[in-house]
């Protein structure tokens, strides 16, 4: 086999070939831009939120990043399993789970493995990177557990879910504002993002040879592989949905506006 | 393009010993393919110029090459996409190497392909073996592959990294390797082999493979995820480790 593939074409070796060499002449660079500026933006808003520890709640609505509340110190405890003796912010408890969820994710593997990694930038444009081993060794390999972040991560949209029941019960009664409407939107996102993962697609029947022997699995596995074709697109849809939330009850919380009642 | 017009072809010419590219100034008509230009050039002004081609139907997969930097079937790539304002460049496929102009040596991929274990029937059943649509629907999407390679070549682990390529599958392998392992007639197990000699933890999944795939193969989605998630229930699933240690012996797959 002829290896000297890369010495004969452009008369240079590979070590000294100059960086993001490519022929193509569309604006390959946009996308992996895009993907920096959008998860440093919301990597920026989340731990200012994180640490933040108020204007998380406003009677009904409570912020996607203070849910569930476990420490007493909360200012709306979904369940006390935590006791005073916790004095952090609550969210600190909670959001390494989704954070290990999404940072393990198949999709956006991808998307930083190209924006921030470079690795490639785009397609058919030269990695910057001398050597290269893939998810083959420490820390990447640990990629592999993004099974058990499934696991973790399937109580998440449930709770949100309650959450929005919760946000149908006013202070002075029954109702509903737009409010609600955000808190159930926002848990159907987040519950669309983790039915269309890939783990769970296996899960479901991926791992599945025979389908006919398996017809539960079978139309399970169909019902998830026609969502997972979108995963990529949930996985931005529900990031915003999740960070215009907190946006919501935080601007309620504090009075700039007020929330809309429909009834 | 409604009339013939002219544009620049910049093609690059060589071989083994190195090589440039070549300006050709070539007429156009419209519903032309980049191919049709290329052996209008072969015909007209460089007799020399090596193209390989067969079907230009899109179908045999031999007329692989970068057009603007974009790997495509030079077969199937319309002229009317292309910015007749610029010259217009054709690059043989980078990661093989050059035999002349726009051929390249594939045989790194026959050599990749002749180290799949190949199909172990599962012991035939009194009344014969049986399979259902519904269990080789899924395998079906991978044997529409032509074999242009497109997806090899456009691979970073290989494209950018020379050295991977001895314990490196690649996309178009590990389309074969996922028929295989999802077959429902299959018994081989091939997950050891996938994960420790054929560089399946080498791709990080940037899904390049699936976006130059001419035939909309999911590469990524359909086969390389799903293998690398069968590869989780036998390595890294501690669930499936207890259940081994418990059982006392090496368990086979999951199911
Ligand atoms: S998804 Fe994997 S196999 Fe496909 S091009 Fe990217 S690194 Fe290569
Ligand atoms: S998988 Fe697609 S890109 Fe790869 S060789 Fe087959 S047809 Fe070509
Ligand atoms: S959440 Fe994206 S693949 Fe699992
Ligand atoms: S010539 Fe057969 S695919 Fe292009």
């Amino acid at each position: 086999m002829n290896t000297k593939t890369a010495e004969n074409r452009d008369g240079l070796a590979a070590s000294v070939r100059p960086r993001f060499q490519t022929l193509r002449r569309d604006r390959w660079w946009r996308a992996p831009l895009v993907t920096v500026v959008v998860l440093v933006g919301f990597i920026v808003y989340g731990t200012w939120v994180a640490f933040a520890n108020e204007h998380y709640f406003t009677d009904p609505y409570l912020s996607p990043f203070y849910s569930p509340c476990l420490a007493s110190n909360c200012a709306h405890v979904t369940l006390p399993v935590i006791g005073d003796w916790w004095t952090l912010s609550p969210a600190l408890l909670i959001l390494p789970f989704p954070l290990g969820f999404r940072l393990t994710c198949y999709y956006y593997r991808k998307a930083y493995y190209r924006g921030f990694w470079l690795s490639p930038p785009a397609c058919a444009v030269t990695e910057p990177h001398r050597r290269y081993t893939g998810e083959t060794r420490f820390p990447l390999i640990l990629q592999n557990i993004h099974r058990y972040f499934f696991y973790l991560a399937i109580p998440f949209p449930i709770i949100l879910f309650v959450d929005g029941i919760r946000a149908f019960s006013f202070p002075d009664g029954f109702g509903m504002g737009l409010g609600t409407l955000i808190l159930l939107v926002n848990a159907g996102l987040l519950g669309a993002y983790t039915l269309s993962c890939h783990s769970c697609r296996h899960l479901c029947g991926g791992h599945v040879d025979v389908f006919s022997r398996s017809p539960v699995r079978s139309r399970l596995w169909l019902f998830v592989s026609r969502l997972n074709v979108r995963h990529g697109e949930i996985a931005w849809v529900s990031l915003f949905g999740v960070a215009l939330t907190d946006v919501y009850v935080r601007l309620v919380s504090t009075g700039v506006i007020s929330d809309p009642r429909f009834f | 393009m409604g009339d013939p017009s002219t544009v620049t072809m910049r093609i690059w010419r060589g071989d083994t010993n190195g090589g440039g590219f070549e300006d050709h100034d070539v007429e156009v008509s419209s519903g032309e393919v980049v191919l049709d230009v290329l052996h209008r050039i072969q015909a007209t002004q460089a007799p020399d110029l090596a193209v390989r081609w067969n079907c230009k139907a899109g179908r045999c997969g031999s007329c692989s090459a970068e057009v603007n930097g974009v790997p495509r079937l030079t077969c199937m790539t319309r002229m009317s996409i292309l910015d007749p304002a610029e010259p217009i460049t054709v690059a043989p496929m980078r990661t093989f190497p050059i035999i002349k102009d726009l051929v390249t040596d594939v045989s790194y991929n026959y050599e990749m392909s002749k180290r799949v274990p190949p199909f172990r029937p599962k012991p035939k059943p009194p009344d014969g073996h049986r399979m259902f649509q519904e269990d080789i629907e899924r395998v079906q999407e991978f044997r529409k592959c032509i074999e242009c390679f497109l997806c090899q070549n456009v691979c970073h682990v290989i494209r950018d990294h020379e050295e991977n390529k001895p314990h490196f599958a690649g996309p178009r392998m590990f389309i074969r390797y996922a028929e295989l392992e999802m077959h429902p007639l299959d018994s081989g197990d091939r997950r050891d082999l996938l994960q420790e000699e054929m560089g399946l933890g080498l791709c990080n999944i940037t899904k390049c493979c699936s976006e130059v795939c001419p035939e909309d193969i999911h590469i990524t989605d359909n086969a390389i995820i799903p293998l690398k998630e069968r590869v989780v229930d036998r390595k890294y699933d501690p669930i499936v480790w207890l259940g081994k240690a418990i059982k006392g012996r090496r368990s086979g797959r999951a199911e």
